[in-house]
């Protein structure tokens, strides 16, 4: 017990940034899961993670409150954002969702009520391991209880093929903007959550290379469940931890890591525990993500 | 009538894919739908399910007006089909695609099923046995897309079934079956009629649309040059001319 | 405003010539090549490597960094792509394998040469102002904007008059029809790349010369500008590309020139609010004839 707490203490922010990537990558699941590429996760993040700052350090709202009406603002915003892109598929819908990100980074930039390109500072330290893990907890164990559902099989369909899965009855545009809102309101809670760990943000830290980054922690996880995108981002946080006997290589060994998941295990890391059905799907032509 | 289309349209640049067709057809039966390739036999189809939108003409369902809505609708509302060329899920077991196919019958439901609990999912899950194995398919935890081809189009039609629909619409279901099979496709297209449903059947082979149809309609160059039973049809001098001609000459 | 526009037609030119490449790869083979910044700055490496160590002028050390970076763009394909493609993986696939290669080059870089800025070696850039009325233009820009429309012309001139640039099409249309009507395929694909990659090095080349200044991660902001032209231009068009990068360079210096001061980090907001509204108002942009479920 003492060495488990002495564990804590040296590598707290370690773990606690991996709960919240953990996070971020189920938001960004949510969406792969329906066959949907977004890449606007990060800045549904940066929704939350200025809205709950803001509405905590200027008006005071306690902070369980900021943290859900962060996550409803972002939750508003992608209901009309989706309406609009929807109608994109594959790469078309990553691009306009990266350029959706960056207009609201760029806005960031020049408000004055956000700071500007120097951010918040001085966010009250209020988030604790356990708000973070506990919203894990829950997220991971609603999705997974909604991946099995009647829902969690439309999506699946959609992701298979979108006319079939309009011929089974299933209406797509509004199965795919529920996957889109909601991911858009884990981002935007795991953002909160950030905000309020790191003591600052800035937009910097919602741009591009977040996006990808969640994207990253889903995909070299796994998509087939909801344990791939928390193991994905749990390995990659404490890859730079693991590897720092490696100093300055280790980001080419993250490189390569993602290369050779994608090339050798299209379904991500949890399918190596289930090599044979990935084969058989690899046979079939359907084993690989979106 | 169950389904009624009158005057139905529908053009791709230059070509009239479908052209000023009207069509009734009574519930249980079989309808047949024949022409030669490129008739407009599939996008009649599509217009019918929704997945095409007609330029000109109204289509009925079930006494109400059916016209340009959308195909999850038109599922709900009794209409299922199969895809000439397989749009299985093919990362899907063989069950779960049949699962699927009971959406529109199970998303009313949407708060207990998102939800699934003990009881009503295992009712579903009985149900989509019951009827693989109605359909000859018997693993039902084998991946779709590694199933063989004729297995393929029978849980196509597991899968179209389980909405419960009243019109079924079968586009070319007996390509890639031996005779066996398609033999046992003829006696289920009959018990199902005599369950009650509606049948549309598109199929190529002349002596399964003649021996299975109570009615059939001939299109060419996207209009229906003909309507009646399959002696009716077997007589009409168009009809040889047009499509039967071909393959009877040689 | 002499300066503003001849500015704008400088980095329209250089915009033009790494979203060519850019979109001759996802023409040709649906593949976003997040590897393609990588390109554009190995380019102003490679160009530095044959100036400082082998005392090339600056135009030879050009033509070298568009040999080598096009050479590179094959072994990027067989190294990212090649694998993919054989199980006909699906886009994203393609496009997360290329980031995972960009990272490990980059990072191969900044081991090399540091994460700053690097200069070329003093007095090998050519300086020369021209003055034109009362404007004072960079000599070198004009030899670059000069040098982009002969390459961009030379490339439509291959992709449409060539026997290889007919393969490329064919492939870009069909590839199984492509394979039957007896094209190889695999030498058109290695063309592609090889095409695509030499002018991204070039482009970074010249980049690197204009403003004698360099570094490992000087390709990620032109990617998210790519992206913008590309679209604006219609995804896969070729002069669509050139088209796009034109209107986004002059759109950015009229905003820099427009523009109150303090709005001036607008500027970038214009270019992705810009690929925003192309994206949902005319998916296809500008001179894209395919609609936009394509991918
Ligand atoms: N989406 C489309 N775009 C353009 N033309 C189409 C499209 N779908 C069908 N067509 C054209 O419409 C005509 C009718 O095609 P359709 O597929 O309905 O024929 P069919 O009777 O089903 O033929 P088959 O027996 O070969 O299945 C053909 O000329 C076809 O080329
Ligand atoms: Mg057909």
């Amino acid at each position: 017990m003492d060495a488990l707490a002495d564990f804590l203490r040296v590598y707290q922010t370690t773990v606690g940034v991996i709960g919240i990537n953990a996070l971020l990558a189920l938001s960004v699941w949510l969406t792969l899961y329906a066959g949907q590429l977004t890449l606007g996760n990060a800045a549904f993040m940066a929704i939350g993670a200025y809205g709950s700052a803001l509405l905590g350090m200027r008006m005071g709202v306690p902070f369980p409150l900021g943290l859900t009406l962060g996550a409803l603002l972002a939750a508003a915003l992608a209901l009309p954002l989706g309406l609009a892109v929807f109608r994109l598929r594959g790469v078309y819908l990553a691009i306009a969702t990266i350029g959706f990100g960056e207009v609201l980074r760029v806005v960031l930039l020049t408000v004055p009520f956000t700071g500007k390109a120097l951010g918040l500072n001085g966010i009250p330290a209020i988030t604790e391991l356990w708000h973070i893990y506990l919203s894990l907890a829950v997220v991971a164990y609603v999705l997974w209880r909604v991946q099995g559902s009647t829902v969690g099989r439309a999506w699946a369909a959609i992701r298979e093929d979108e006319i079939a899965a309009a011929s089974q009855g299933i209406a797509i545009r509004r199965y795919k903007l529920a996957a889109f809102v909601a991911g858009a309101a884990i981002a935007a809670w795991a953002g909160g959550l950030s905000a309020h760990l790191n003591f600052s943000i800035e937009p910097g830290d919602f741009g591009f290379t977040r996006a990808v980054q969640i994207l990253v922690f889903a995909v070299v996880g796994g998509t087939p469940s909801v344990a791939g995108p928390i193991v994905g981002a749990t390995l990659l946080t404490a890859l730079p931890e693991v590897l720092r006997p490696l100093k300055e290589y280790r980001d080419i060994f993250a490189g390569l890591i993602l290369m050779g998941v994608i090339i050798y295990l299209p379904r991500g890391l949890v399918t190596l525990a289930e090599l044979r059905k990935t084969r058989r799907l690899q046979e079939i032509g359907v084993a690989d993500v979106a | 009538m169950l389904l009624e289309c009158s005057g139905i349209s529908k053009r791709f640049g230059g070509v009239h894919a479908v052209a000023e067709v009207d069509l009734a057809i009574a519930p249980q039966q079989v309808f047949g739908l024949i022409g030669p390739n490129g008739a407009g036999k599939t996008t009649l189809v599509n217009l019918i399910s929704g997945h095409l939108r007609v330029d000109s003409g109204a289509i009925r369902f079930a006494g109400a007006d059916v016209t340009g809505l959308a195909p999850h609708t038109l599922t709900a509302r009794g209409i299922a089909r199969t895809f000439q060329g397989v749009r299985l899920f093919k990362g899907l077991t063989a069950l779960e695609n049949v699962l699927v196919g009971g959406h529109a019958r199970m998303h009313s439901d949407a708060l207990r099923r998102l939800w699934p609990r003990g009881a009503s999912d295992r009712s579903d899950r009985e149900r989509a046995v019951q009827l693989l194995e109605r359909l000859g398919l018997s693993r039902p935890d084998a991946l779709a897309g590694g199933l063989a081809y004729g297995d393929q189009r029978r849980l196509e039609i597991a899968r179209a079934l389980a909405s419960d629909p009243r019109l079924l619409i079968l586009d070319e279901p007996a390509a890639g079956m031996n005779p066996a099979e398609s033999a046992r496709l003829r006696e289920l297209m009959r018990a199902l009629v005599t369950e009650g449903l509606t049948i549309v059947l598109i199929e190529h082979d002349v002596r399964l649309v003649m021996g299975t149809c109570e009615r059939v309609a001939v299109l060419n160059f996207g209009r229906k040059i003909a309507e009646g039973t399959p002696p009716e049809i077997q007589a009409s001098p168009a009809v040889r001319e047009a499509y039967l001609g071909s393959e009877y000459a040689a | 405003m002499a300066e503003q526009l001849y500015n704008a037609i400088f980095v329209g030119s250089i915009y033009a010539l790494f979203a060519v490449g850019f979109a001759l790869v996802f023409s040709v083979l649906d593949i976003l090549n997040l590897a393609h910044p990588v390109v554009f700055m190995l380019g102003a490496f490679v160009a530095l490597f044959f100036m400082s160590t082998f005392g090339l002028p600056a135009a030879l050390a050009a033509v070298a960094a568009f040999a080598v970076t096009g050479m590179f763009g094959i072994f990027l394909d067989r190294v990212a792509f090649a694998p993919l493609r054989r199980r006909g993986a699906p886009p994203l696939s393609a496009m997360i394998s290329s980031l995972g290669f960009a990272i490990v080059v980059i990072r191969l870089m900044e081991l090399r040469y540091g994460p700053d800025l690097v200069s070329y070696p003093a007095g090998s850039l050519p300086q020369t102002v021209l003055q034109i009325g009362d404007a004072r233009l960079d000599g070198l820009r004009l030899l670059i904007i000069g040098l982009a429309i002969v390459l961009m012309v030379g490339l439509t001139y291959v992709v449409r008059a060539t026997q290889l640039g007919r393969d490329i099409r064919a492939l870009a249309e069909n590839p199984r029809a492509a394979r039957l009507l007896g094209v190889d395929v695999d030498r058109a694909i290695a063309a592609t790349f090889f095409i695509s990659s030499g002018l991204g090095g070039v482009a970074g080349a010249l980049l690197g010369f204009a403003y004698n200044a360099i570094y490992p991660q000087m390709g990620t902001p032109y990617e998210l500008k790519a992206f913008t032209v590309m679209v604006v231009g219609g995804m896969g068009s070729l002069p669509g590309a050139v088209l796009g990068a034109y209107i986004l360079g002059i759109g950015e210096i009229a905003a820099l020139v427009f523009l109150p001061a303090e709005l001036a980090e607008l500027r970038d907001a214009l270019a992705f609010g810009l690929l925003f509204l192309v994206l949902v108002i005319r998916p296809r942009g500008l001179l894209g004839h395919r609609v936009a479920d394509r991918a």
